[in-house]
């Protein structure tokens, strides 16, 4: 990642040298936040005028709100009159080609945006800033009937779908963040999966941050029709500044009749210094609906970045039958927060739900798991396995386990597992009589640890999670 | 090949070796027997560098270099080995991942290529039928629902795959029915060669009858107290170790 962040820094550089800077302070506007902007971001998406009214609802709804105190987080003051709400880096070119700088940068983060180059078997949409830069293989999926676009696009290709489906999961009253998010969101991924289609390529989006002084605000939509079938991946960076950069993210899926949808993230975006400067202040609201009959829906998660994160993937099991999972890897190091876990709502008869979560703490960081078990009285025979487990590296972190269980209906099995653990000096001095250094052998430990999890990604992004593992617990031990 | 002068060292503050005065050359196996709380684990732990121990005076010259000036995944890759009395298991982390990482490490050190994973297969074949280890065990992680024997035979598999200058094995008999045993001691017999050492730490002569060490020596309260040929191990079987004791109080 480092050798990314040198070159987002060169080539910033690089666009003062070619005086782009103009281009560049056109294209983002005006920091702060009231009527006028969300105006704006809806004129420059062209938007229909009922999107607008979403918008405004969403918008004068936040006023009415605060930032949410009850996660175990220290937030300091945001000012989201100081932030930017929209930077478009593609504007310049009008012709619809693509800045060639732009297709280095996701190069060098390895997201070859030419169809050539491409991993084998995904198609990427690439977001930078507040804009899809490009979506990569929409012709061959189109010809199954998937569609797979910006969410800009979708807006105006696919207006009916948007306004079905967008804020049916996560409706804009949600929260604080799916508030703004809905005031101000930019772009994000569109997914449909049409009747009885097995999507054939993982499709993936890419999120990156680069103007400075903006936030992020995206969305993700993906709607799988009956009998159909989906992976999902998202990953994210940003480079490194020495302020806070706001990403609120709202990500909604829709899974009908026995159709499987599997979203898989890793989330890195940049963490702070040692010191705790800077860093991503990430909350984002991930929620699907298991709204058919026998649908699944699995959520796997490699949290390694950000300097706060507040994220719960949630699954609402609406349809009898239905199933949902939750996997998840939290590492924390020097002064990285996350409060994060899950919410298993059982509607639905015979629902089964699996939650299975790694917390990795090291540093000063502090790490909480927060999950909500809620079997309602209709759903009969509902089940629910979850497991917590916390492993602490050092004694000045923080490990903590907030599961919350409300059953309303006594044919419900629920059993829930929870340990804490440090990792143990012996099984360190191990590795190192057998050759390993210490961090070599955390490294090993850790990944044996979050194992279970890591299985559940795709075989490239697995390869991946690890090396951030290694990489994010560097320095954890003196 | 190993030169131990006046060597003390802490567990905890409390002082647990006293003085050991020991010297190890070329080809020799040294079997260091005593009673429980001797200082035999200790003296072990201290040789590859266990954080738990502390030297408070002496010195260790291993290969014509400092030993103590060495970290201890150095010291591994210098060919120290320890055969551990209590294996760690390690969940989540695969027998052959792991050793697969400790190996390639060892060759780093030495300026060699890491070997390929074909290699490696064949290598991890040939050395596991040497202690009859099951393959299913190396599928799974470190240690991890290994029995007794099992987690000793797992140790001398992994002794047999890094080919130790000096190996160290502390207690290796401990736990071990009969068969095993043997297994176990085929295992290092078959590695042992004249440009290698070994350090046996043993309560017992059983595992004596099986590899057959140059030198005994009896450490008591910290010290040894009494070096002897093989003979001497079979003494102590036969009249325990009060009769040492006594003679030490002399």
């Amino acid at each position: 990642m480092e050798e990314a962040n040198k070159y987002v820094k060169e080539f910033t550089q690089e666009k003062y040298k070619f005086g782009f800077t103009t281009d560049v302070h056109t294209e983002v506007i005006e920091k702060g936040l009231n009527e006028d902007v969300v105006r704006l971001i809806s004129a420059k998406k062209n938007e229909p005028e009922w999107l607008l009214e979403y918008r405004l609802g969403a918008f004068r709804h936040w006023l009415t709100l605060s930032i949410p105190t009850w996660a175990h987080l220290r937030i300091p003051e945001i000012d989201f009159q100081g932030i930017s709400y929209y930077a478009d880096p593609t504007a310049k070119k009008k012709d619809g080609e693509i800045d060639p700088e732009l297709l280095k940068t996701f190069e060098r983060l390895g997201i070859p945006l030419n169809e050539h180059n491409a991993l084998a078997g995904f198609a990427v949409d690439a977001v930078m800033d507040s804009v899809s830069v490009k979506t990569t293989f929409k012709e061959t999926l189109r010809e199954k009937g998937i569609i797979f676009c910006s969410f800009s696009e979708a807006v105006q290709e696919h207006p009916e779908l948007i306004k079905k489906y967008m804020g049916s999961v996560v409706g804009y009253k949600d929260n604080f963040f799916a508030a703004l998010n809905s005031a101000v969101f930019s772009d994000g991924s569109f997914v449909y999966i049409p009747k009885g289609v097995r999507c054939p390529m993982e499709l993936s989006t890419y999120f990156r941050i680069n103007a400075i002084n903006t936030g992020q605000f995206e969305r993700t939509l993906i709607v799988a029709e009956d009998d159909s079938y989906v992976s999902y991946l998202e990953g994210c960076t940003a480079p490194m500044r020495d302020e806070n950069q706001l990403h609120a993210a709202i990500v909604e899926i829709i899974v009908k009749n026995r159709a499987e949808v599997k979203y898989s993230t890793v989330q890195n975006w940049f963490p702070g210094d040692s010191e705790g400067k800077g860093g991503v202040f990430n909350f984002v609201t991930k929620r699907g609906i298991c709204e058919g009959e026998g649908s699944k829906l699995s959520w796997t998660q490699v949290e390694t970045g950000s300097a706060i994160t507040w994220k719960y993937p949630s699954c609402i099991l609406k349809g009898d039958n239905s199933t949902a999972e939750f996997y998840s890897v939290a590492v924390t190091n020097h002064h990285q927060q996350a409060d994060t876990g899950t919410k298993m709502i059982h509607l639905g008869k015979n629902t089964s739900s699996t939650i299975i979560s790694k917390g990795i703490s090291a540093g000063k960081s502090e790490n909480s798991y927060r999950g909500l078990v809620r079997i309602t009285p209709n759903a009969d025979n509902a089940r629910n396995f979850s497991e917590c487990d916390s492993l602490l590296i050092g004694d000045k972190c923080g490990a903590h386990t907030f599961p919350y269980m409300d059953v309303h209906n006594n044919t419900a099995v629920i059993e829930h597992e929870a340990t804490t653990s440090k990792i143990n000096e012996d099984q360190i001095f191990y590795c190192n009589q057998r050759g390993l250094d210490t961090e070599e052998a955390i490294s090993l430990i850790v990944n044996g640890y979050a194992k279970e999890v890591l299985n559940k990604l795709p075989m490239e992004f697995a390869v991946e999670a690890q090396k951030l593992l290694a990489i994010t617990l560097e320095g954890s031990v003196g | 090949m190993l030169k131990i002068k006046d060597l003390h060292a802490n567990v905890d503050g409390h002082e647990i070796l006293k003085g050991i005065n020991l010297e190890i050359k070329k080809g020799e196996t040294h079997a260091i027997m005593g009673p429980n709380g001797s200082g035999k684990s200790t003296l072990g732990n201290v040789l590859v560098g266990n954080p738990n121990y502390e030297v408070t005076q002496g010195s260790v010259e291993y290969l014509g270099k400092n030993l103590l000036e060495l970290d201890p995944e150095a010291r591994s890759c210098e060919g120290l080995f320890l055969s551990f009395q209590y294996p760690v298991e390690i969940p989540g982390v695969s027998m052959t991942k792991f050793m697969r990482a400790a190996l390639n490490q060892h060759r780093t050190y030495k300026g060699l290529e890491p070997l390929s994973a074909s290699d490696f297969l064949k290598l991890v074949k040939e050395k596991r039928e040497m202690v009859k280890l099951d393959s299913k065990l190396l599928s799974r992680s470190v240690n991890e629902g290994f029995s007794g024997g099992e987690k000793k035979r797992n140790e001398i598999f992994q002794m047999a795959v890094l080919e130790p200058t000096l190996a160290i094995m502390d207690e290796t008999d401990s736990g071990l029915d009969i068969d095993a045993l043997r297994i176990v001691a085929d295992g290092v017999n078959q590695l042992s060669s004249p440009e290698r050492s070994q350090i046996i730490i043993t309560h017992y002569q059983r595992l004596l009858d099986y590899i057959k060490p140059d030198f005994v020596h009896v450490l008591l309260g910290g010290r040894i107290v009494k070096s002897g040929g093989p003979e001497l191990a079979l003494e102590l079987e036969s009249r325990g170790y009060d009769w040492i004791k006594q003679e030490g109080g002399k």
